[in-house]
């Protein structure tokens, strides 16, 4: 029985070892060869120059403060919809999977449509005598379209580590004579760390890569290192200088995965 | 304190919707560019269906998602029955694999079943896309089952074999009634994540093909087609409302019961 169990593995393992372990394997192949097929570290390096660095420091940055910044937004949330009574999954699906529904490049340029200089937020903030915002086609409009696209991401793990925490424990804090501030800090804080840990890979790691937000509200003004590595592919079709960049990216991607996984067995 | 929880949440309420709203706005704007309202019309939903290249778009984009859902369910539901009998360690290293598209980034995904579709020599189109949004979706389907997996009592499979049941049978009859909120919505995760996929189709699409969201994205620069706001309008209130009904069928329900 055992036997006959294993070979209803094969199927997927056949298929992600050729989809994915396979395609893997290539991007470093791409990655440490030239066009002649002869082993370099050229295209790895190539991050050093000028243009490269700048554009992966510009991505940590955003990427960075989009992490933050989603953070900041969504924990609050994600304490006030736990605490609710009752299970508010169905709310919770309603408010964050439904915009999936509308197509993402489009969302992110109605942003346009809203943050332009003569677009609604300044009809808005003109009608009320405000200074007009100046944040299209600037970072900080990235930062925006950042925090918009992955705060579910991140509201979404923290809800469900938040949900889990036992009222009892809370309660007991209390009767131990802990206020409301000490109660967050050494009780629920550290008992949503693995929902903060899942948070954050889920919104750095797409913000660290994404090429469409910066394409679509930086004006193709500010370049990021994902739409490097996307122009290498589609315009400049030099696959060895992209995959080499790739592999820079994923190292980032690891080295995040190994900081978490550290902050978590602490 | 109620009061500004409220408020707090009604503020991410607005933000998140904020975009939402714009388009279907945009999508009865009588004007075509963007920046300026030129009174309310209907026009673009009529001209939406005469537009071929959006209607072959949406279908494409439809098919693709209801296959490679499809495809994935079935694989991911044969390989989660596979896993729970492996051993603890080989078990861990495919979910080790598994986890790679969810925690890598797209764009090297992409990448990379663009160069792996390129060295085979694959014809760049339709079946490429299909591969590659199966291959992004078996993890969401596993993660889905995995769970009722566990939950699921061994007992009661081998009861039913050795009440003379099958493996097929016992499988039909007793487990897959178990796993089934599991792998329903690991299906509509798989579709959901196939809709709304822009960057692997990006790079594993040929010429010539478009899903709605490659078909946007080469439209940016030109601006966006009307007709476009219309039909994202259109999906997402049949969303809405689908949504409004499923959850309101089992209060119904409870309220017979009571």
């Amino acid at each position: 029985m055992k036997y006959k169990k294993n070979i209803l593995a094969a199927p997927y393992v056949l298929w992600s070892a050729l989809f994915i372990i396979i395609p893997l394997c290539m991007i470093f192949y791409y990655g440490l060869t030239d066009k002649s097929g002869a082993f370099t570290m050229e295209n790895i390096l190539a991050i050093a120059s000028v243009g490269h660095a700048k554009a992966l420091w510009r991505s940590l940055l955003l990427s960075l403060i989009s992490t933050i910044l989603c953070f900041l937004l969504a924990y609050p949330l994600a304490m006030i919809l736990a605490g609710k009574k009752g299970n508010q999954t169905g709310f919770i699906i309603l408010i964050f999977i439904l915009p999936m529904w509308m197509n993402f490049l489009l969302r992110t340029l109605a942003w346009q449509t809203l943050l332009e200089k003569t677009g609604v937020i300044n009809g808005i903030l003109s009608f009320l005598g405000l200074p007009p915002l100046r944040i299209i086609n600037t970072s900080y409009a990235i930062v925006l379209g950042m925090v918009y696209n992955f705060l579910p991401f991140m509201v979404l793990p923290l809800y469900n580590a938040l949900a889990k925490i036992d009222e009892n424990i809370i309660n007991a804090a209390k009767d131990l004579g802990a206020n409301k501030i000490q109660t967050f800090f050494r009780i629920i804080l550290p008992l949503s760390v693995p929902g903060i840990i899942s948070g954050v890979t889920m919104v750095f790691v797409p913000a660290l890569t994404t090429f469409v937000i910066s394409t679509l509200l930086g004006g193709s003004k500010v370049l990021l290192i994902g739409n490097v590595i996307e122009q290498e592919f589609t315009q400049a079709s030099n696959w060895h200088l992209g995959s080499g960049l790739s592999i820079v990216l994923m190292i980032f991607i690891i080295i995040n995965m190994l900081v978490t996984a550290l902050l978590e067995k602490e | 304190m109620k009061f500004a929880k409220k408020i707090y949440v009604a503020l991410i309420f607005l933000f998140l919707y904020a975009p939402i709203g714009t388009l279907i706005v945009l999508s009865f704007n009588a004007s075509k560019t963007r920046s300026k309202w030129g009174g309310f019309t209907v026009k673009w939903y009529v001209s939406l269906f005469q537009d071929e290249t959006i209607l072959q778009a949406l279908g494409m984009t439809l098919l693709i998602a209801l296959l490679s859902a499809l495809a994935a369910t079935v694989i991911g539901t044969i390989s989660c029955v596979a896993m729970n009998n492996m051993k603890r360690r080989t078990r861990a290293v495919l979910m080790g694999v598994t986890n790679i598209p969810m925690l890598n980034a797209d764009i090297v995904t992409g990448i990379s079943l663009m160069l792996l579709f390129i060295s085979f020599g694959l014809r760049f189109g339709f079946g490429t896309i299909l591969l590659s949004h199966i291959t992004f979706n078996i993890p969401y389907v596993i993660l889905c089952i995995m769970p009722k997996m566990k939950q699921f009592n061994p007992s009661v499979y081998e009861a039913a074999l050795d009440l003379g049941a099958s493996h097929i049978t016992a499988f039909f009859k007793v487990m897959l009634p178990d796993l089934a909120p599991g792998i329903l919505s690991g299906f509509l995760m798989a579709f959901t994540m196939s809709l709304d996929d822009f960057i692997i189709t990006h790079f594993t699409k040929g010429a010539g093909i478009d899903t709605l969201s490659t078909k946007i994205y080469t439209e940016v620069k030109k601006g966006i087609k009307p007709e476009m706001y219309a039909l994202s309008t259109i999906i997402f209130v049949t969303v809405l409302v689908l949504l409004f009904l499923v959850n309101a069928a089992p209060d119904k329900k409870q309220d017979a019961v009571l």
